[in-house]
């Protein structure tokens, strides 16, 4: 166990070392700045039936920063270890494959998280100037965290295998945003496929993600959406590992 | 304490290996001779369980490295080649960070940290971010990293490479220092490099084994002796051709002289015969010395042997 968390450490400290955790949360910073008072404004005073946080992942602020920065997060993972060479003596350390897999993947996690605490701030601001307990509820928030979270493994576990795939870190981040743009896509779709039953609409319905965050954010836990996202995360994860071993394939 | 049977690597089409065998026993300092290219390094990876071969068997210290990867890691300590180090970390961060990952118990972690830098001259660099170090200071870094736990076996790819003299001497005389306590195996493409530090030698040549045993038997195998004489550059051609003492190499030198480099001598030492043969022909000689073969001679005689045997 102390291995692992030496190893989730040198992740977590390789971000902040360098500039790239600190540009990367700066404009992290900067676009909920934005989608904040973007929500805020929408609002105008004016009273809602929705819980806020529904509105804010309404907006496509919380997607671009999700499909933007996801991959950025997580290009380093591999690619850097592997063009450095550092890679080399990492894998023929007494460890494991699967504890260097998910070491990534959680120091990549815990990044992810980092990066949305401001957004709890926002939502402080909020309750602090309506003063009405009800408008954010706790349980709401709760949810709404967890929803993100789970999006989070998703878009973690399936930068993690962009990155082990490639030496480039510029390639990993291309190829890791295209996948988790077609991913979001075709979930889009369904908001075109209206109430159609043909197999294409119900596909695009079952991998909706803005759908699959919106119970999250009314305060409700959707198993289906929580089974969604870990399988996914799981896959993405076995795929990763797939792609360490495979350099000890015949 | 390694055994090596019959391993082959293919990369595709290309074959990087070629039924390799070699076995070294423990304590031994043993060092893979070789050009670039020749498979040191797809060896070396294979060994330390960073790859697998495409056929063929390899263990260290009885547990092969395919089937027991886990077990094998644990006894090595290997500093790939260009010694790859993250830039970002403190010398001492980065030697407690390798420490934890091969499972020092935290207590103790510190103290052996402090040891290994104290081995290899590093004490000094301790706080010292790594993309700040020369190419010295991180090669050391690099072979501290490989001692931390006193593993059994220590495997160095090109351990000298691109450092200057002063720096060679030094790691040269840590390599030295790890002989007895530690099976060594090192790679280079500088002979006079193995010949300092290693007791036996394995040469790989495009991923087949060219030889192995004891360097100074494969050295006597091979020399070259140095002729200079007075005469046209033709001449001396023609004179060489003659001897048939192996391959030889003439070059015009100032003052009417022309230098002839005979390599792999297939007499025990030709000067005499040389010296006659000028005589003979009524050249002055200004010089005749035997030399130490350089590799490219141990290769020729190598490989002359074996097309004709």
């Amino acid at each position: 166990m102390s291995v692992f968390r030496a190893l989730v450490r040198r992740e977590l400290s390789a971000f902040f070392q360098g500039p790239t955790g600190f540009i990367i949360i700066a404009a992290v910073l900067f676009l909920i700045g934005l989608g904040f008072v973007v929500v805020l404004s929408g609002l105008n005073g004016e009273a809602t039936p929705m819980p806020v946080t529904q509105v804010f992942y309404g907006t496509y602020f919380f997607w671009v920063i999700l499909l933007l920065i996801a991959p950025v997060i997580t290009m380093r993972s591999f690619a850097m270890e592997r063009a450095s060479g550092t890679y080399e003596s990492l894998m023929t350390a007494p460890i494991g494959d699967w504890q260097v897999v998910l070491s990534k993947f959680a120091g990549a996690l815990i990044f992810y998280a980092i990066l949305w605490l401001p957004l709890l701030v926002c939502s402080m601001v909020v309750r602090f100037y309506v003063g009405e307990s009800a408008v954010l509820e706790l349980g709401t928030m709760f949810t709404s965290a967890l929803g993100v979270l789970l999006v989070g493994c998703l878009y973690m576990s399936l930068g993690c295998f962009a990155s082990a795939l490639t030496r480039n870190q510029a390639v990993a981040a291309v190829s890791g945003f295209a996948m988790g743009a077609a991913l979001f896509f075709t979930g889009f779709f369904s908001f075109f496929a209206g109430d159609r039953s043909d197999w294409l609409s119900q596909l695009a319905r079952h991998v909706s993600l803005p759908s699959h965050m919106e119970s999250f954010s009314r305060g409700v836990i959707d198993l289906g959406a929580v089974i969604f996202f870990s399988s996914l995360t799981a896959l993405f994860l076995y795929l990763t590992h797939k792609v360490v071993e495979s350099r000890r394939w015949k | 304490m390694i055994e090596v049977q019959h391993l082959t690597k293919r990369y595709g089409q290309h074959v990087a290996l070629d039924g390799v065998s070699f076995s070294v026993g423990p304590g031994e300092v043993v060092g893979f001779l070789g050009p670039n290219g020749a498979g040191k390094s797809t060896t070396m990876r294979i060994l330390t369980t960073f790859m697998a071969a495409t056929s063929g068997t390899a263990r260290v210290c009885g547990d092969c490295v395919f089937e027991q990867p886990d077990r094998v890691r644990e006894r090595i300590g290997y500093m790939p080649e260009n010694n790859p180090l993250p830039p970002d970390l403190r010398v001492a961060d980065y030697l407690g960070f390798r420490a934890q990952l091969k499972r020092l118990a935290n207590g103790k972690a510190a103290e052996r940290v402090g040891e290994v830098m104290e081995q290899c001259g590093i004490a000094d660099v301790a706080k010292r971010f790594i993309d700040q170090l020369s190419r010295g200071y991180r090669q050391r870094v690099g072979m501290a990293d490989a001692l931390l736990a006193k593993p059994e076996l220590i495997v160095l790819d090109e351990p000298t490479a691109g450092l200057d003299p002063n720096q060679v001497r030094s790691v040269r005389n840590l390599i030295r220092d790890l002989a007895g306590r530690h099976t060594v195996l090192i790679s280079s493409h500088i002979l006079s490099e193995i010949e300092m530090t290693c007791d036996r030698v394995v040469i790989l040549h495009e991923g087949r084994l060219l030889a192995s045993g004891a360097l100074d038997e494969l050295m006597a195998k091979a020399n070259a002796v140095v002729a200079e004489v007075k005469t046209t550059l033709a001449n001396a051609k023609e004179w060489a051709a003659e001897l048939a003492l192996g391959q030889a190499e003439c070059a015009q030198q100032p003052g009417g002289y022309v230098r002839c480099r005979f390599a792999n001598t297939t007499n025990d030492d030709a000067r005499e015969t040389i010296f006659a043969s000028a005589n003979a022909r009524g050249w002055s000689l200004r010089e005749l010395s035997r030399q130490a073969p350089s590799l490219e001679d141990l290769f020729v005689s190598l490989t002359r042997g074996r097309e004709g045997g």
